[in-house]
């Protein structure tokens, strides 16, 4: 392994979170004692936090949430009309239950989870900034919501508009020469890049096969290389983060296609040496690929193209405010330089002579369609709406915000907390808690931050025992100084009072969980008695 | 915690132990350490070749995935299956029952390179 747990497990922070949901209040708590005290006036324990059965134990026999007219369809036997080995011997258990307890039951559900609307998500790498309500409302206008993707050009016109200003707009936010919308999330942008700068060598006649990545990268990269058959190798970093430019120079070879680079880095810091690491591989002709992840500290600031970047994705949830779904659906924009502009994805959405807007499929050496129809479209919406409400101003102002909030919450909680890489930052930095010997790990302390109505940071990655936190340009000071609050009371309990971490969360529907137990003998089904 | 001085190690916390031409690859018990409870093991095909510094398995715990690499060139002739079903053998008994494949060596010195266990333990100190 390249580093001990450099890489998380398929997602580290979801998978931490899956069994644990929400506190009961967005309010700090202040520790055990106070949550029980509470407990023992209200006798009954609030409702978010009771147990909660699932919808099959729900309801009884008989119950139903519609009532249907007599049919007037003649009924048939259907032991004369169904081979009687295809026949189930009972009836499926599906519960039967009325429409207003299935309503109740999951918004019940619903109240458990957490969301960036209720509670404070600084979760680094994710870029979990708040939605605008005003991109909901343009993505549910009926002349966009209601299209299909079979309709005439001539019907669609203000839809295509849309899609070619948002791709053009794309480009010039990136400093490069055209964008494809077409890939369906960002790993999805990673494999598209990935068979563009593939296409640009076999044009070339060059076959190379190896694609270099740091050994801070998110783990999307190199299993994006192996998606399309191409050899990652890793290059080391510097102890400040940045990428070991000897390393680099040694690796770097008539074989290497690429190197996949994020910057600013999973580290939080933005790597200066990127010129020359752009230098390096164009000399041996090789292309610099951009993980789009941070672009959320850059935006109006720098751009991709004029550090040297030949293609890049975007994640349009992290950086332009569309929701992150539950596993989707997301969007993954790529943008190329010009020389590689021959190879996009088909079709591409285009601006005739004529003014009009149509779909162009007359690109000779592309690399053909990556996605059905035309992209997310609903989501390639709401990033418009956001990118038009903001304005060039805005989006550089979202990036400035975005810094300055990683680094008070950095300056603030370097009194308690190591920070392993120095500053300043980009929009996110890691920080170690210092556990000294009381046993405690940063694990401890994501648990006990659900106490304080607080997302766990994402944890033990890109380095050992860390947190690596992410504020956004979206949160007020007020909840900033909270957040400081409760990591400063963490680290006081544990040098005064370790076994509450070890212990928590208490004051969510679930307890702490046995993630061991979870992971080697999963039992997630549900069976009647 | 007691590093064996009869094998290699790689920087990448692997150990290698050397018997005739084949070649037997571990975790190390401080890495085993660092990841916490390993939850799944993915181990090669028995047969395939594999050449030097490649990626040859991987291991998962509830806190991230490792990539075990080789430390020589040759073909895998064995793969530790007990690990399938029960991985916390590489949490109990990094250095024995939690070894993870054997590969037959086309050239045992290439081990030469490696690191000895005082090496390694100055690695991680």
């Amino acid at each position: 392994m390249s580093s001990i747990a450099s890489r998380p497990a398929a997602d580290i922070t979801k998978k931490e979170t899956a069994t644990v949901t929400v506190p009961v209040s967005g309010r700090p708590v202040k520790g055990i004692e106070s949550a029980s005290s509470s407990q023992a006036m209200s006798k009954k324990p609030r409702l978010q936090q009771r147990d909660h059965p699932v919808l099959f134990e729900l309801g009884a026999p008989g119950l139903s949430g519609v009532s249907l007219p007599p049919s007037e369809v003649p009924s048939v036997d259907r032991a004369k009309t169904i081979p009687a080995e295809l026949l189930a011997s009972e009836l499926p258990a599906l519960p039967e239950i009325g429409e207003l307890d299935v309503v109740r039951h999951y918004k019940r559900l619903a109240h458990r989870c957490f969301s960036i609307d209720e509670n404070f998500y600084p979760l680094g790498s994710c870029t979990m900034k708040y939605n605008p309500r005003v991109n909901e409302r343009v993505a549910a206008l009926p002349g966009f919501a209601h299209l299909h993707p079979y309709q005439r050009e001539s019907d669609v016109q203000g839809m295509l508009e849309l899609l070619y200003r948002l791709r053009c707009d794309l480009a010039e936010i990136a400093g490069l020469a055209e964008v494809s919308l077409q890939p369906a999330a960002g790993a999805h942008g990673e494999m598209t890049g990935l068979m563009i700068i593939g296409a640009y060598h076999r044009h070339r006649n060059e076959p190379r096969k190896k694609i270099l990545v740091p050994d801070t990268a998110h783990g999307t990269n190199p299993a994006s290389c192996a998606t399309c058959d191409r050899s990652a190798m890793t290059v080391r970093s510097r102890p400040d983060g940045r990428v070991d430019l000897d390393d680099l120079r040694s690796k770097v070879d008539t074989d290497t296609a690429a190197m996949m680079i994020t910057n600013p880095n999973t580290v939080g810091v933005f790597d200066e040496g990127i010129g020359d690491i752009a230098d390096i591989l164009h000399k041996a002709g090789a292309l610099l690929y951009l993980d789009g992840a941070n672009m959320n500290a850059i935006l109006g600031i720098t751009r991709p193209g004029d550090f040297g970047v030949d293609v890049m994705h975007y994640n349009t949830h992290k950086t332009f405010s569309t929701p992150h779904g539950g596993g989707g659906p997301g969007a993954g924009p790529v943008a190329v330089a010009e020389k590689l502009r021959p190879f996009l994805p088909v079709p591409q959405v285009i601006k005739r002579d004529d003014g009009t807007f149509g779909w162009d499929e007359n690109r000779p050496s592309t690399i053909g369609k990556v996605r059905s129809f035309y992209g997310q479209i609903g989501v390639l919406v709401r990033a418009y709406a956001y990118i038009r409400s903001l304005g060039c101003d805005g989006l550089r102002d979202v990036s400035e915000k975005a810094v300055l909030a990683a680094n008070y919450l950095a300056a603030r909680l370097g009194e308690r907390f190591t920070l392993p890489i120095p500053g300043p930052y980009a929009h996110e930095f890691i920080t170690v808690p210092i556990a000294g010997d009381s046993g405690v790990t940063e694990n401890d302390v994501a648990k006990r931050l659900l106490d304080h109505g607080i997302h766990p940071p994402t944890m033990s990655w890109p380095i050992q025992h860390c947190l690596m936190i992410e504020p956004t340009e979206t949160e007020s000071l007020a909840t900033l100084d909270g957040f400081v609050d409760a990591m400063i009371e963490i680290a006081d309990e544990i040098e005064h009072d370790p076994e509450v971490l070890r212990t928590a969360p208490h004051m969510t529907p679930v307890k702490r969980v046995d993630e061991v137990a979870a992971n080697r003998r999963p039992n997630v089904r549900w069976r009647a008695e | 915690m007691k590093t064996p001085s009869d094998r290699r190690y790689r920087e990448t916390h692997e150990w290698f132990l050397l018997e005739g031409d084949i070649v037997t690859i571990g975790l190390t018990a401080h890495a085993a350490d660092e990841l916490t409870d390993i939850t799944y093991v993915d181990l090669p095909e028995v047969g395939k070749t594999v050449a030097i510094d490649e990626v040859v398995a991987e291991v998962e715990s509830v806190k991230a995935t490792a990539e075990i690499y080789t430390g020589v060139a040759g073909q895998i002739v064995e793969v530790n299956t007990a690990l399938v079903d029960n991985p916390e053998l590489i949490n109990d008994d990094a250095f024995n029952d939690g070894w993870l494949l054997k590969i037959r060596a086309d050239s045992p010195t290439a081990l030469d390179d490696l690191m000895s266990a005082k090496a390694y333990e100055k690695h991680i100190s």
